[in-house]
């Protein structure tokens, strides 16, 4: 089975946004950038399935700038067989990502394809569920654990009361969550092997698909601030606090 | 205008966060329709009849729709979205998982989690794991909304709405539901909760957790939550998670132990009434938007704490 996983290329999570002054967006400019981590985790699991035997090929697949073109190194890296680049400077919206993923699966005809279950810029939680409505196929969103059993895909998905299982014919999209695996560095030889991978770099045009944002930002703008309180001495003094404050 | 809302609910209740995305969708305004679509879910269609503020609810029965599966759920709402002009689901992970599948669908770019609605095209939503916080002006002739329940206050159990009951898609769909661990606590839902008591790594281990977060939360009358970390060392189950990729709550007091206080946390519960912080480390982040902050040991604060309450 061939297996897509699109990954996206965001703000490393260890680096601390900063609103622009003028309101406009959140500062990338000489901004470190990586792989968005649920991304990570669905390269992993692709390239364990492929270690299982379930999987033939890993097809990576990005949509942004130029940049975008070392996230997909690192995921052939991390064990990924070839990469297209869908190359935009346009900040593209989970819908049109969603239209743009569905032509290729059209093109490439995966059984499965893993993606993160939401990008930490934006945090839209979108991409997974939108590509899976358009091609018509079963969704197991959120997943913990994933299982193939004959024509069906086992799927363990974290929802707000605890777990649920579903079972979903093949093909599927499937989205990560946190708890699904623990991704793997890539090893140097690795790295060094996948500069030999090939890239295939194409534009949304090549697939039909209008890019042009839906959604315009009016203002981007800091959170609300909240202020230190006290420290207080000790257990007697803070009970005395909550209850003056009304809290018990 | 009209709005059509998605309940969610356990077939037999209804969630009160159901409550709190029909307040937003009154901030959007038309008429409210609310979809209350399970089995054997009799007793939420009532309960959601009751919401103040809505037109008419729709029962719909049917057993794909008993665990709100997403495929059996787009067939049911699609076709229904010619008569609405918006889709408010509330931003749980069964609205998460629903909703972007009717946006496409319609071909609508969803806005996910809004925290405030400014006009029928314009909302507030937390980006950046809420590092940030974007206003966003929606294009689409129709809008497909999902709702962070902590940000509006839920409606009043006032009204008398009339309930229809419309019948359900004709399946199979292409998935099937296997099985399901809920826990089942008789403490209250962490997400709706008035008082969180939540654990941090500092606990050590799942023992630990259990001895000292449980008996203060009992005391309390709290649910119990967790940071990430402690969720993903193996000490407390992953729906405990407070932050950003788990349950964003905002009780009237939150009481953090052994929480260093990473962003990703903080996004979960800064918009607690009165947060409590018990840190050894006094530089901890947490303390930055503590009321109250006692720094010192939590194996010996903790339980002095629960005892004197």
């Amino acid at each position: 089975m061939k297996v897509l996983v699109p990954v996206k290329r965001v703000i490393d999570p260890n680096v601390r946004p900063r609103v622009k002054a003028d309101g406009s967006g959140v500062d990338l400019a000489n901004i470190k950038m990586a792989m968005n981590p649920f991304c990570e985790i669905a390269v992993e699991e692709a390239v364990r399935m492929k270690e299982k035997g379930v999987v033939t090929e890993i097809v990576l697949v990005s949509i942004g700038p130029a940049q975008a073109q070392e996230t997909i190194r690192i995921g052939l890296a991390m064990g990924g067989d070839r990469g297209i680049l869908v190359q935009t400077d346009v900040a593209v919206e989970p819908l049109a990502v969603a239209k743009i993923l569905a032509k290729i699966v059209e093109a490439e005809q995966p059984g499965l394809v893993i993606t993160g279950k939401q990008a930490i810029d934006d945090d839209a939680n979108q991409t997974g569920q939108m590509l899976a409505a358009l091609l018509g196929w079963p969704q197991g969103a959120f997943a913990s654990a994933v299982a193939v059993e004959g024509d069906k895909l086992k799927v363990t998905r974290e929802v707000d009361g605890g777990l649920q299982t579903v079972s979903l014919n093949l093909p599927a999209v499937v989205t990560t969550d946190l708890r699904l695996n623990e991704p793997r560095f890539a090893s140097l030889p690795n790295i060094m092997k996948a500069k030999k991978k090939p890239i295939d770099t194409k534009s949304p045009a090549d697939y039909g698909v209008d890019v042009t944002p839906r959604l315009s930002v009016v203002k981007v703008a800091e959170p609300k601030k909240r202020e230190a309180g006290e420290k207080v001495a000790d257990v007697d003094t803070l009970i005395a606090k909550l209850k003056s404050a009304g809290a018990i | 205008m009209a709005v059509l809302v998605f309940a969610e609910h356990s077939n037999a209740a209804l969630n009160d966060v159901t409550a709190k995305t029909v307040a937003a969708a009154q901030a959007f305004g038309g008429d409210i329709d609310v979809l209350v679509a399970g089995h054997n879910a009799g007793a939420a269609a009532q309960a959601a009849a009751k919401l103040a503020g809505v037109r008419k609810v729709i029962h719909v029965e049917g057993e794909a729709f008993s665990h709100a599966l997403a495929e059996a759920v787009e067939a049911l709402v699609v076709p229904m979205m010619s008569g609405y002009d918006a889709f408010f689901a509330p931003a749980t992970t069964t609205g998460k998982n629903v909703a972007p599948r009717i946006a496409a669908k319609l071909d609508v770019m969803q806005v996910s989690e809004i925290t405030k609605v400014i006009d029928t095209s314009t909302f507030e939503r937390p980006i950046y794991a809420g590092n940030a916080i974007m206003t966003v002006k929606s294009a689409d002739a129709k809008k497909v909304v999902t709702v962070r329940g902590t940000a509006f206050k839920a409606v009043e159990a006032t009204g008398s709405a009339s309930v229809e009951t419309a019948t359900a898609p004709a399946g199979p769909f292409k998935s099937a539901f296997v099985s399901e661990e809920i826990a089942k606590s008789d403490r209250p839902e962490l997400a709706g909760a008035k008082r969180v008591v939540s654990g941090g790594r500092a606990l050590a281990s799942a023992e630990q957790f259990n001895q000292y977060i449980l008996p203060l939360a009992d005391k309390l009358g709290a649910g119990v939550g967790a940071s990430r970390a402690a969720v993903d060392a193996g000490y407390a189950p992953n729906d405990y998670q407070v932050g950003q990729t788990g349950k964003v709550v905002a009780p009237e007091l939150y009481v953090a132990i052994g929480i260093s206080g990473a962003i990703q946390h903080l996004a979960g519960m800064k918009d607690s009434k009165i947060i409590v912080a018990i840190n050894k480390d006094e530089e901890a982040p947490i303390f930055q938007i503590a009321d109250y902050g006692l720094v010192g040991d939590l194996f010996k604060i903790v339980p002095e704490l629960t005892s004197k309450l």
